[in-house]
């Protein structure tokens, strides 16, 4: 894939979030839990908020969730989302307890609703970055 | 020590509120700001402190080379986007009782499209980096597509709709037809909302705020120099801020519909010593129609849920039993990030306020809302 065709705004991968990042290119979902208190945690951050260890591991998510909410966008704030309007975007509840927002495929809005069941999917937007999407279930 | 009543609203400045202007941040700050003061009754070098807007273009030290203040003794700043107006309040508050200033100028101005859109300021703020990696890429850029999916939950959760949503905007434009400094003098009814194109379901065009260029600023006094200036002070009764959970991205808060307001305005209405039946008039940030809704929710005016029959029925319109936006809010006066709407309430409480007096308006409150979800609250009465 052309790296130069690619003009959606892309992730500047941290020194934390790199994992994260270089899994999806693998298309595997991880997620970071604390080696202390076994709380999983997103988006990647140094320190548990329940018990402050800083020591981690990434553990594969399943990949599977239901919807916690969505908006359907129409008006592009970006000029490169302008050609996929309209679009649903969704928040889903991961199955390991943490939340995770990307786009819908393959439905609209119409067959949504809180707790519909859903499964990630991977899009390569770059050699680089992959991007995770949901489908329903 | 409780701050309670030891700080007062003292002076209110506004410049011309327009969609675009040639003048620079600066100067409109700087009008706005010797507004402000010559309503006080105070002279320029009698300003010893100054909080200004962390986005707003200029720095204490301007007030200092512009004003020839002899002796700036305190500043500050509230970076809390739309809620930095009312922590400021708290900010000055907090000064001026602890006898560290006399008087402390609050001010904010926009440039409106001189200083760039929205969507290319956020991608500059550190608030926005986790967005700015894990909800940008997707298309999340904007805060209408950060706001819809909390309205969207609300809607599946709790029957709320698009009318009642349009309720809000169609009574805040009726308070804007009112006001002389108010951008949108164009009739809205609830058709004319309902007509608008959608932005980010469920937000329709006329469900968001307005991008406006001006300024307003504010002077606080200590409560015993408030008495000595031009106008019935206004005190601060009140204030708090507070910061939701989960502040740097929605999509991760536990519960999506509930903002910092909500740990805010108990301490607020606690320290002023009232209760919601004694507010008289409210401004609310109003950056969304449903964030008004949410943050009279938050504020338990009623109850989570029933935010969407609240506003129905002309409860909130002047005249109902508690009018709120009674200058037009961001909605329909401007987007003064919330500054606009100290200064209403303090007309109000001054009896200033001409066709959109609240009759005896003795207590009222103001909000700040900024992304993602920081409130502010400050209850204050005459
Ligand atoms: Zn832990």
């Amino acid at each position: 894939m052309n790296d130069l065709a690619y003009d959606k705004p892309l992730p500047e991968p941290s020194a934390v979030s790199r994992p994260y990042w270089d899994a999806l290119r693998e298309h595997r979902l991880v997620l970071q839990c604390c080696r202390q208190c076994h709380t999983v945690r997103h988006y990647p951050r140094p320190v548990c908020d329940r018990c402050y260890s800083m020591d981690y591991e990434w553990i594969p998510a399943s990949g599977r969730g239901t919807v916690h909410s969505w908006s359907t966008y129409h008006h592009p704030f970006h000029f490169a989302f302008k050609r996929d309007m309209p679009y649903v975007v969704l928040t889903v509840d991961l199955e390991e307890g943490v939340r995770l927002q990307a786009p819908l495929r393959g439905a609209d809005a119409s067959a949504l609703r809180l707790g519909a069941p859903v499964e990630v999917v991977f899009e390569d937007a770059t050699d680089e970055i992959t991007l995770p999407a949901f489908r329903l279930l | 020590m409780s701050l309670r009543d030891q700080a007062c609203v003292t002076g209110i400045g506004e410049t011309r509120y327009t969609r675009e202007t040639t003048r620079s941040q600066a100067e409109l700050t700087f009008e706005a700001s010797l507004a402000a003061i010559a309503d006080a009754g105070l002279d320029p070098k009698d300003i010893d402190g100054v909080v200004p807007y962390a986005m707003g273009g200029v720095i204490a030290e301007d007030f200092v080379t512009n004003f020839g203040l002899p002796d700036l003794r305190y500043s500050a700043v509230t970076p809390m986007g739309g809620a930095s107006s009312v922590a400021a309040l708290q900010n000055a508050a907090l000064a001026v009782a602890g006898g560290l200033a006399n008087h402390v100028l609050i001010c904010l101005g926009r440039g409106a499209l001189s200083t760039g859109r929205i969507t290319d300021r956020i991608g500059m703020m550190p608030q926005f980096r986790l967005v700015a990696e894990h909800e940008m890429p997707m298309g999340t850029v904007a805060p209408a597509q950060f706001y819809a999916p909390m309205a969207r939950r609300h809607m599946e959760l709790y029957g709320t709709t698009s009318e009642q949503l349009g309720e809000i905007a169609v009574t805040f434009r009726r308070h804007a037809q009112l006001h002389d400094n108010a951008m949108m003098q164009k009739p809205m009814t609830l058709a004319d909302h309902q007509a608008s194109r959608m932005i980010a379901d469920p937000l329709r065009l006329y469900d968001c705020c307005l991008e406006s260029a001006g300024a307003a600023a504010v002077v606080i006094s200590r409560a015993d120099l408030a008495r000595d200036c031009r106008h019935t002070p206004v005190y601060i009764g009140g204030v708090a801020e507070g910061h939701p959970d989960s502040p740097s991205t929605i999509t991760q808060r536990p519960d999506i519909c509930r903002i910092g307001l909500a740990k805010a305005a108990p301490k607020a209405f606690a320290m002023a010593g009232v209760t919601h039946a004694d507010i008289d008039v409210a401004e609310i940030y109003d950056c969304f129609t449903y964030i008004v809704l949410c943050q009279l929710e938050d504020m338990g005016f009623c109850a989570k849920g029933e935010g969407g029959q609240f506003v129905q029925g002309g409860r909130i319109a002047l005249g109902g039993e508690l009018p709120v936006n009674t200058h037009g809010g961001l909605l329909s006066q401007a987007h003064i990030a919330g500054m606009n709407h100290i200064v209403e309430l303090t007309r109000q409480l001054r009896h200033q306020a001409g066709a959109r007096q609240v009759p005896d308006a003795e207590v009222g409150l103001v909000t700040g809302y900024g992304d993602l979800g920081d409130g502010s609250i400050a209850i204050l009465h005459r």
